[in-house]
């Protein structure tokens, strides 16, 4: 009964792991079938063709360029808002400020159907022509939300004795925040930028109601769902899946080492806040 | 620069500047379209008019209540399920799982990098009528000889679940990690019981973890139709197959937008509710 008891938790966690995992070894095992029908559904044989003409469906490889060249563009627009956002919430008191939060806030808990079909409704009425430039809109708009949470997060505890020294030592406010401010965010800059990313190539809803004639990889996958999905599509969800693991491993790994570097300093660090500080000259 | 010193009071609207325009544009002037458009009559191709139409929120209701019910329901199964499988998993990994924790971590998130539909498409496979899964459940007698799972309420339901777990997970897993050991200690040493401590300290704790995930949760599954188009069949479609199918392929947009606005008054007036019961500030953050 012990013995039971003490496996129990881990047991089911093991499942748990499996129930998570199964879908996504099935997309990949699925890259490597050789389907003799048009349908990808039952297993029939291991090839490697779908991965060398990963290009063969017409239109596969310029929906994953345009979803690529989309996710690029509205990330770096959408981390630059969201940064100075942060910035503006954390680093100052402000008429309007409860509002602001909560116009950030919105977006993130409006469903996605909503966030697009108003979004379309918008482009109709003012006759705005759907496509790219649409797509970017909507992409930056539901970003910058998800940048300004992670960005937030770590400029709230951050250590402003640091900005105050580099003040004290006669840096301006600018060169303070390009030399101090700005490389201490930077991690986590770029996680919400990889979030950002991340959440504009796996986009459907919103791309859907605004795109226009222009095809992103998920809006393929949607066309081809229709008819058959080529394995193909497996092969391009199966790489995006791998970089994006290599990419999260690459980041705790980053996290761990700075961790380190941190632990292993001497404590010279904290300043205590008694200690006279020089007058300005 | 020297502006910026002469009016510092102006730095903090120069940096909202961008970010606020954009959001005011694109996503609150839009919101105000929508409910133009929802209070508009005409055809398609006779051109829609504004003329305050609110038979169409009437309308909506009357034709779509079914399918409004439906996406609450799903949405709020999943949400409870999505719990009631993450919880234990993320104890483990809060409490047990050791040095491997960041591991185990992105093993939650993997599935979230896989693309959305495609990982939908696989349970295409996982459930299909000659799979392993329904033949298992054929075989104990849970389905009939003929029974299957997908075009069921139950794989859109499963499917919904299995989308939307990670954005469960990571927010309890989060109030845990973050669950100082030396109250469970105190906890033990005034004589509690592993399940006292559990229910009067652990849990409490986890609370706004809870509230979180379930608001990630269960607020896009209400607005999903992807689960219900690509696992279910018509009989089981959720309000945003409805909206979808308006304004996309039937082009009636005063009614989809009537729908729209429901869905979004809906899911509000819950948070808003939810925001009563557990506090704003666990909500903005």
């Amino acid at each position: 009964m012990r013995w039971v008891k003490r496996h129990l938790l881990p047991a089911y966690a093991f499942l748990a792991f499996c129930y998570l995992l199964l879908p996504i070894a099935v997309v990949i095992l699925f890259s490597f079938n050789a389907p003799s029908g048009r349908y990808n559904y039952v297993w029939e044989g291991f090839t490697l063709d779908n991965w060398i003409h990963w290009d063969a469906p017409s239109g596969i490889q310029s929906a994953v360029v345009k979803s690529l060249e989309i996710g690029v563009v509205s990330t770096v627009c959408a981390t630059v808002l969201g940064t100075l956002l942060a910035l503006a919430i954390v680093r100052h008191r402000f008429r309007g400020r409860g509002a602001t939060n909560m116009l950030i806030f919105l977006p993130m808990s409006t469903p996605e159907i909503v966030l697009g079909a108003s979004l379309l409704t918008l482009f109709l009425n003012r006759q705005i022509v759907t496509g790219f430039g649409t797509i970017f809109i909507a992409h930056v708009m539901f970003i910058v939300s998800y940048v300004v949470v992670t960005v937030k997060a770590r400029l709230i505890d951050f250590d402003r004795h640091l900005e105050e020294a580099a003040m004290d030592l006669g840096a301006n406010e600018w060169v303070t925040f390009r030399k101090v401010t700005l490389p201490l965010l930077a991690p986590a800059i770029l996680s919400a930028a990889l979030l950002g990313f991340a959440l504009s190539i796996d986009d459907f809803v919103i791309t859907y109601f605004v795109s226009g004639p222009t095809q992103t990889f998920p809006l393929f996958v949607w066309g081809a769902a229709r008819v058959a999905v080529p394995p193909q599509v497996n092969v391009v969800a199966s790489a995006i899946f791998m970089v994006a693991v290599l990419v999260m491993i690459g980041n705790v790994l980053w996290g761990l080492r700075a961790r380190r570097a941190r632990e292993s300093m001497p404590a010279a660090v904290p300043i205590p806040e008694a200690l006279p500080r020089p007058e300005p000259i | 620069m020297s502006f910026l010193h002469r009016h510092k009071g102006l730095t903090p609207y120069l940096l909202l500047l961008p970010g606020i325009l954009w959001l005011a544009l694109f996503f609150v002037a839009p919101l105000g379209f929508l409910g133009y458009q929802s209070l508009q009559s005409g055809t398609f191709d006779t051109g829609y008019t504004f003329d305050w139409a609110f038979s169409n929120y009437w309308n909506a209701i009357s034709d779509y209540h079914e399918q409004f019910v439906r996406s609450f329901v799903y949405a709020g199964i999943a949400t409870i399920l999505a719990l009631l499988v993450s919880y234990p998993l993320v104890y483990w990994i809060a409490f047990r799982a050791g040095r491997w924790k960041n591991v185990f971590l992105i093993l939650i998130v993997a599935p979230l990098f896989v693309t959305y539909l495609v990982r939908t498409l696989a349970w295409l496979n996982i459930l299909a009528d000659e799979g392993p899964v329904v033949g298992f459940l054929r075989d104990i007698h849970v389905l009939g000889p003929d029974g299957r799972l997908l075009a069921t309420s139950v794989a859109v339901v499963a499917g919904i679940t299995y989308n939307f777990l990670p954005f469960m997970a990571l927010p309890v897993y989060v109030s845990l990690e973050q669950i100082d050991a030396r109250l469970l200690e105190a906890a033990e040493d005034l004589y509690a019981s592993k399940r006292q401590a559990f229910l009067h300290v652990t849990l409490p704790l986890s609370a706004p973890g809870i509230v979180a995930g379930t608001l990630l949760t269960f607020i896009p599954a209400a607005g999903d139709f992807i689960n219900a188009q690509l696992l279910g069949t018509p009989r089981q479609y959720m309000v945003g197959n409805v909206i979808q199918s308006k304004f996309l392929d039937v082009l009636d947009y005063p009614s989809a937008a009537a729908l729209s606005f429901i869905l979004m008054a809906l899911i509000l007036v819950g948070l808003l509710a939810y925001a009563r019961a557990v506090g704003t500030e666990r909500l903005t953050g």
